[in-house]
């Protein structure tokens, strides 16, 4: 019986007790508490909150840019002590080299890793080619559009191999059309690849429809509220459309009501 | 066609200007004892190539900037990214460097004078340190105007603090280098001329004040042309390298 369960769900990131606060002018300021979330093996993930809530802080220290102030966060078991290439991380601005081509942003991790020179262009291509992007390899990011900068920097994550990948916002910063058909290429990607992905979003609607289940966190301090499980008869088809798409959204909706009023709440009397 | 029309409006005002130093002083709009007519200034210079001299005080000229240059480079880049790269040292010493580099080279000079004598020395030094301040400041603030978000990102992907200057910081300063090193050499040529003019027995600013001194007046002309074209050139290499280094960029 345990075993069973073991094997189907492997936790890739367990987060236990995690609390982070900082000192800002001079006062404690807590962003996290008591975080408790298992992340599952290939497992895609979306965590929604209200602004200020600290889920670009959470994600960061599932990177290990930062160290928890209590708790740990562990992966395959053992806890993080900084970054690493098991992990990839996608920011909302891109971030990318803007003095190295699209090929040479996407070798970045590749030369961290340690990759041979000549293997890191092959796998460039690859990864280019696998986010539509093929025949771009040599342009520099500012000869980019925002969606093909993300674009870009998913390859870059992908490429070094990691087994999660870390999203913040990544599609916030672009328009509607783009948004939705890199939604559709991440689903994809994420299916060939069988990656782990903890995607942070503001948009309801993202997801729900990108995530297997949705977490959903309070205003600051942030702390999980609730994890949504979301699971449709069949993924094929228009998903949005599906009336157990609008049941999930409202429910998500709901839940993050009450908190993004006392979101707007602590940010008044602040 | 269009190319040639746009070379034509680009060079429409310097050729008014020769056309005007050819024309008024022979006109007697200005007295051409003191302005001589262009060709005049011009037959001059080739005289002075031709002689000898002139080579002879570019060569001098050329190697003690080029030699204050140079060390600047080999000096302050390192000096800056050093500086920049470590934010408690720069917090405190920004300010003054400030302090040197508003304190203009020229009211320094009899300081070097004083202290290396007159010789070569004292004018490469003189140069080096009019060229170091541009360079280091520029350095300086290029390191720390990083995007902090690179920084993160190359981080993310377990780059060590080595890398990530060599791999982040390093690349991402480049241009706030050259805008320093652009700089600089402007105040190369600048600042020798003075120091020639004050003291020496050869060299571009030399020749000027000695034609002047001796109402050698083509004479004088023919060495301001030369340094004017000397600048030119200078500026346009060092635009060029620049090009090549940071193609990447929108502008």
């Amino acid at each position: 019986m345990t075993t069973l369960s073991e094997t189907a769900v492997r936790t890739k990131i367990g987060i236990r007790g995690v609390g982070r606060t900082f000192t800002v002018r001079g006062e404690p300021f807590t962003a996290l508490a008591d975080i408790d979330l298992d992340v599952r093996e290939g497992e895609f993930l979306t965590l929604v909150g209200p602004s200020g809530c600290g889920k670009s802080t959470l994600l960061d220290l599932i990177a290990g840019l930062a160290a928890p102030s209590s708790g740990e966060i562990l992966i395959d078991g053992a806890p993080v002590t900084g970054p690493g290439l098991d992990r990839g991380v996608v920011f909302q601005q891109y971030a990318l080299f803007p003095w190295r081509s699209a090929r040479a942003n996407v070798e970045f991790g590749l030369e961290a890793k340690g990759v041979p020179r000549r293997e890191r262009a092959g796998r460039a291509r690859h990864y280019l080619d696998l986010v539509g992007l093929a025949g771009f390899e040599d342009r520099y990011p500012h000869e980019l559009s925002g969606g093909m900068r993300q674009r870009v920097a998913i390859a870059r994550s992908l490429a070094f191999d990691p087994d999660v990948l870390l999203m913040d916002e990544p599609f916030a910063a672009l328009d509607a059309q783009t948004r939705e058909s890199l939604q559709g290429e991440l689903l994809d990607v994420w299916r060939k690849t069988g990656k782990t992905i903890v995607f942070i979003t503001h948009s309801i609607d993202e997801a729900v429809y990108l995530g297997q289940r949705v977490a959903v966190m309070t205003s600051r301090p942030g702390r999980i509220k609730e994890v949504v499980e979301v699971s449709f008869d069949s993924r094929e088809g228009d998903l949005r459309a599906d009336p157990a798409f609008g049941a999930y959204r409202h429910h998500v909706w709901s839940l993050l009501r009450a908190e993004v009023a006392a979101a707007q709440e602590q940010e008044r009397a602040s | 066609m269009s190319a040639v029309r746009r070379a034509a409006a680009r060079s429409a005002a310097v050729l008014l200007l020769l056309a005007a130093w050819e024309g008024l002083p022979r006109l007697g709009v200005v007295d051409p004892v003191f302005v001589p007519p262009l060709s005049v200034n011009l037959q001059a210079g080739y005289d002075l190539l031709l002689g000898g001299q002139l080579p002879e005080h570019v060569r001098a000229s050329l190697v003690r900037s080029l030699s204050g240059f140079g060390l600047a480079i080999l000096l302050a880049i390192p000096l800056g990214l050093l500086i920049g790269w470590y934010r408690p040292v720069a917090d405190t010493l920004v300010p003054l460097l400030e302090v040197f580099r508003n304190t203009s080279a020229v009211a320094l000079l009899p300081v070097f004078t004083l202290i290396l004598g007159i010789g070569e020395t004292t004018k490469i030094t003189f140069v080096l340190y009019a060229c170091s301040w541009p360079i280091l400041l520029n350095t300086i603030s290029g390191v720390r105007a990083v995007e902090p978000l690179l920084v993160k990102s190359a981080r993310s992907m377990g780059v060590g603090p080595v890398r990530l200057f060599q791999k982040v910081i390093l690349p991402a300063a480049v241009p706030a280098v050259f805008t320093g090193i652009r700089l600089a050499g402007a105040y190369a040529i600048l600042v020798l001329l003075f120091a020639e003019m004050v003291g020496a027995k050869a060299g571009l600013g030399y020749l000027i004040q000695d034609a002047q001194f001796s109402f050698r007046i083509p004479d004088m002309y023919a060495g301001i042309i030369t340094i004017s074209l000397l600048g030119l050139l200078f500026n346009l290499l060092l635009v060029s390298v620049e090009r090549r280094f940071s193609t990447w960029r929108t502008t």
